[in-house]
């Protein structure tokens, strides 16, 4: 009932705008303005244009002022602070070339509004401008890809040997970490040796998978290079920390990386911020179903000791009984007995690269 | 001067129809007035008359505009009032308002759907369906498109895609709802989301239609503007509007059938057990066969395409805004070549941008330093466009019609979004903003809001032309105001929540910390998003109140140049009655110093204005 009434007033008030509307054209029928092409509206418009320029600019500066603070994201890595400074640099540039454009736009349009008797300026051409509105942006545009080109190339070069690795793998919908066991080498994984208790698939033929370890929580320790491997088991996923200016699809079938290094640990960040519940915060950025949205993941940055003491806490899983027994019953029905992976092996040495050095010390003391 | 009188006394000013005695096309003449008494199956419905071909385009894209804005609305309640119940919602909606809030398949499904009917049925069909027919042959001076019949089939099949695409909304298992880019796996995967079961299956068999409807007509608009051109009217001669048709035309020719591979590779994938895009995946309980697919190649092929898409939905706005700059500005656009180098390098440019988008999706680097060169070189010719335009403002005498506000906000919205390509183009700011709201905020600026505004610009200049009566002016100017003003309250304050690294396609940000501050932001943002939804609705009265009811239209209301002005006030197939007018000069001849009107129409020889021709002119005059 309350439905149909409101549809009869709608209804209603629409009747009344069409005939408000009705009206007034008829009046200016009367009144002999209907079919005057340039009059009094296009000086109101013109104005408006101006109005328009100067109240909408001082909306703009004074929300984008007000909500500065709350734009930005405390930066927490080496990369981030150079990324951070290189943003609003180019924020500036574009700033500016906003500024000058639509100051011109809209005050011409003020400024040349139709007078009568007045003839537009006959102003084809001219090379020489043409010439220089090309050659100016053109020169900012390559300093700006110069800069980025060389922080591209920094940030997505190769990791530094000693990185602290950790492996990130999104499935629908959360992510599974798992850390190299004491040496230092992730173990072979196979996708059909998945189960319950084996959620990354370690084939556990390969003695590196043996001492692997998995955890519900990301630990790196601060100041010191973090690799994160990436991979999905279902569909894409991106790992997106936005206090480190991280972000990488996790794509299935194709293992992916980004390395960085922690600037400030959890704690030192939570003093600083005031706020004693502060977490980094992982999300997921690349759609990947009905949770995407609350696919998340928290990452702890420790001093180094504290890292080392949790990093020794750990259990392998050669520890994990459930997983050992499962594995023999799922590696036979999916028809990888020993050694099965042996060709997965092969890759998973090519991908996971280097065989890395002690990252920390105290690991390979462990 | 002719632009302060009545529009109506523009008929005895007369330059533009001052007849130039011809005969070789007369043999055409009875030919068309036998068209006359057709049955209103063939005038109405199956056409081949590229205006009503360009009508329908308009009038389906319409409604599909007002579908895609609905969806918007929904999801953007979900944004604003992530705690508000939604039962009112219930008889629209039913199951998928699950305990008083949207489900949260739908809302993906929403946003999903919302991209793919903004982008491909409104802003490529709706805008270049309809001004690329309409326009391309009364402006070259062609009685019709090459061929009218893959013209008609060209609306068709993109009709028969709507139905399609709509019934696909009304599924069981809601329609595709892995994103418009429909990224394997999660678009072939049934598993992983409801949508991608018969909604995905949906969405690529009228894709497939749509494709065949893009290149029936980019084949028809390509011919038509190389091989019908009229006497006189070379490719240096053409008005700006054609030759950003004719490019476009181009690239989607050159582009979707690459979409078309793509998508029938996907559909190879989710139907037929092969592994183009899928491997190593274990999903529900169990794991699937795929080895040795990439779900980059995906990416590769749909952005192959997708890049040059934006510039389908930008290039014939850009055209069109150019147009209607110089004719209501009573201006020449300033630097007709570059203008026509720019898009030209645009379009070109357009091809070799594409994995931009792909910066972080773990492809090699390397090529990010490449795509990343190539994406902001796109800039120069871009600015370039931007400078002309205001150049051509510069001391100009503007009349604000509707059409000029709009092509103003045009150009305010193409530079607000544009720059901020700049910032996303480079590979290393792109690592914090990929998939955030800053990009969000970029395309609806740059693509969605400008190519809507050139498509509103375009509708009220070439109203008179397409129904024989006049837009109400003062209906115009309330309907852009609100708008302009609405699309800047939308996605302005969205960069700020971009910058703070909000994720896209998030049906709620409460469950993180870093995102959970801009609750009033959000709901700003969407009731300014909901509000300039309604605004639209001014738009739609007037324009179905203007066809029966609006203020008959002269022959040429805005004193303009072009070619489809010197036909009569509602044209009838074959668009000329006579022989089709030669074409002498260029079409930007307004304000010229020494001739008495402040316009010369491309029809009107050198030699009836020795007043005003300049010193090369003159040696050309016959």
């Amino acid at each position: 009932m309350t439905a149909l009434t409101i549809l009869l007033v709608l209804v209603l008030l629409l009747v009344v705008f069409g005939l408000l509307f009705r009206l007034q054209i008829l009046t200016s029928i009367f009144s002999g303005t209907y079919v005057r092409e340039i009059g009094m509206s296009n000086r109101i418009n013109a104005v408006l244009m101006l109005v328009f320029m100067v109240v909408g600019g001082a909306a703009f500066f004074w929300s984008f002022s007000e909500n500065f603070n709350k734009m930005n994201p405390p930066v927490a890595s080496i990369h981030g602070h150079a990324m951070e400074r290189m943003f609003w640099t180019t924020m500036t540039v574009i700033g500016i070339a906003f500024v000058l454009t639509q100051a011109l736009l809209f005050v011409y349009s003020y400024k040349y509004q139709h007078k009568e008797g007045r003839r537009a300026y006959f102003f084809a051409h001219n090379n020489t401008i043409e010439v220089v509105w090309t050659i100016i942006p053109a020169i900012v545009m390559a300093s700006l890809i110069f800069a980025g080109w060389k922080a591209w190339t920094r940030i997505t070069g190769p990791a530094p040997k000693d990185s602290v690795v950790v492996e990130l793998m999104g499935k629908q919908f959360n992510w599974l970490v798992r850390y190299p066991g004491r040496d230092m080498k992730l173990g072979v994984i196979n996708y059909r040796l998945i189960d319950a208790s084996n959620d990354f698939g370690f084939d556990l033929s390969d003695k590196a998978a043996l001492d692997d370890f998995t955890s519900t929580e990301i630990h790196v320790p601060k100041g010191h290079p973090v690799l994160i491997k990436i991979r999905s088991r279902d569909v894409l996923h991106a790992v997106y920390m936005p206090h480190f200016r991280v972000q990488m699809y996790a794509v299935p079938g194709m293992p992916t990386r980004f390395w960085f290094t922690p600037t400030m640990t959890t704690d030192e960040m939570r003093a600083h911020l005031g706020n004693p519940k502060f977490d980094y915060e992982l999300a997921c950025n690349q759609i990947c179903g009905a949770s995407h949205f609350a696919m998340k993941a928290k990452l702890i940055v420790d001093e180094p000791d504290d890292y080392q003491a949790w990093y020794a806490k750990q259990s392998p899983n050669s520890a994990n009984a459930d997983m050992m027994a499962s594995y023999k019953q799922t590696s036979q029905n999916a028809g990888l007995g020993k050694g099965g992976s042996l060709g997965a092996k092969a890759a998973a040495i090519e991908e996971t690269g280097e065989t890395p050095a002690a990252p920390l010390s105290a690991q390979t003391a462990m | 001067m002719a632009t302060n009188l009545p529009a109506s006394a523009n008929a005895q000013g007369g330059i533009g129809t001052a007849p130039v005695p011809h005969t070789e096309h007369d043999e055409h003449l009875h030919e068309h007035d036998e068209h006359h008494d057709q049955h209103w199956m063939w005038k109405y419905v199956f056409s081949q008359d590229h205006k009503m071909i360009a009508r329908q385009f308009l009038i389906t894209g319409m409604f599909w505009a007002i579908v895609g804005g609905t969806l918007s609305s929904l999801f953007r309640l979900q944004l604003g009032w992530p705690e508000a119940t939604l039962d009112w919602l219930q008889p629209l909606l039913g199951k998928w308002i699950d305990g008083g809030k949207l489900s949260k398949e739908f809302y993906l499904a929403l946003v999903t759907m919302h991209g793919t009917i903004m982008v491909f049925f409104v802003l490529t069909a709706g805008l270049s369906g309809t001004f690329s027919n309409f326009l391309i042959p009364l402006q070259v001076g062609a009685r019709d498109m090459a061929s009218g019949f893959m013209n008609m089939l060209s609306y068709w099949f993109f009709f028969l895609s709507s139905i399609i695409m709509f019934v696909s909304l009304f599924l069981e298992t809601g329609p595709a709802a892995a994103g418009w880019t429909i990224y394997p796996p999660l678009s072939a995967l049934p598993q992983a989301i409801p949508g991608s079961g018969m909604g995905m299956t949906l969405w690529l068999v009228s894709m497939v239609f749509f494709i065949v409807s893009q290149l029936l007509g980019g084949v028809n608009y390509v011919t038509t503007v190389i091989n019908l051109r009229t006497r006189g009217l070379s490719m240096s001669k053409l008005p700006l509007t054609i030759w950003a048709f004719f490019l476009t035309a181009i690239l989607g020719i050159l582009s979707f059938p690459v979409l078309l591979s793509a998508a029938l590779l996907l559909v190879f994938d989710r139907s037929f057990g092969t592994s183009f895009f899928l491997s190593d995946i274990y999903i529900a309980g169990q794991a699937l066969h795929n080895q040795g697919g990439s779900p980059v190649l995906f990416q590769h092929l749909f952005w192959f395409l997708g890049h040059p898409e934006v510039y389908i939905v930008i290039m014939p706005a850009m055209g069109m805004v150019s147009e209607i700059l110089a004719t209501n500005a009573r201006k020449p656009i300033f630097g007709y070549r570059a203008m026509i180098g720019s898009l030209i390098g645009i379009s070109l440019l357009s091809f070799v941008v594409w994995a931009h988008h792909m910066f972080v999706t773990g492809m090699n680097p390397f090529l990010g330093s490449v795509f990343m060169f190539l994406t902001l070189i796109i800039a120069v010719p871009s600015g370039v466009k931007v400078f002309n335009w205001l150049a051509t403002l510069w001391r100009g005498n503007i009349r604000f019609t509707a059409a000029m506000l709009f092509a103003i906000g045009f150009v305010s919205l193409f530079i607000s979004g544009g720059l901020t390509g700049i910032i996303l183009g480079n590979a290393t700011l792109d690592i914090q903003m990929h998939n955030t709201y800053f990009v969000v905020a970029h395309f609806h600026l740059v693509m969605g809001s400008s190519a809507f505004f050139g498509l509103f610009a375009g509708v009220y200049h070439w109203f008179p032309k397409m129904f024989g009566r006049m837009m109400d002016e003062k209906l115009g100017y309330i309907h852009f105001w609100l708008t302009f003003i609405g699309v800047y309250l939308v996605f302005m304050p969205m960069h700020y929540v971009g910058i703070a690294g909000f994720p896209r396609r998030y049906y709620s940000w409460t469950g993180f910390d870093a995102f959970s501050q801009f609750a009033d932001l959000n709901k700003f943002i969407s009731a300014a998003a909901i509000l300039a939804f309604f605004a639209q609705f001014i738009f739609i009265f007037n324009f179905f109140y203007s066809i029966f009811r609006g203020r008959r239209a002269t022959q040429n209301p805005w004193n303009s140049t072009t070619l489809e002005w010197t036909t009569p006030i509602v044209p009838g197939h074959g668009n000329w009655p006579g022989e089709i007018p030669a074409v002498y000069r260029w079409p930007y001849d307004y304000s010229k110093p020494g001739s008495e009107t402040d316009f010369i129409p491309q029809n009107v020889p050198y030699s009836q204005t020795a007043s005003s021709n300049l010193p090369y002119e003159r040696e050309i005059e016959d």
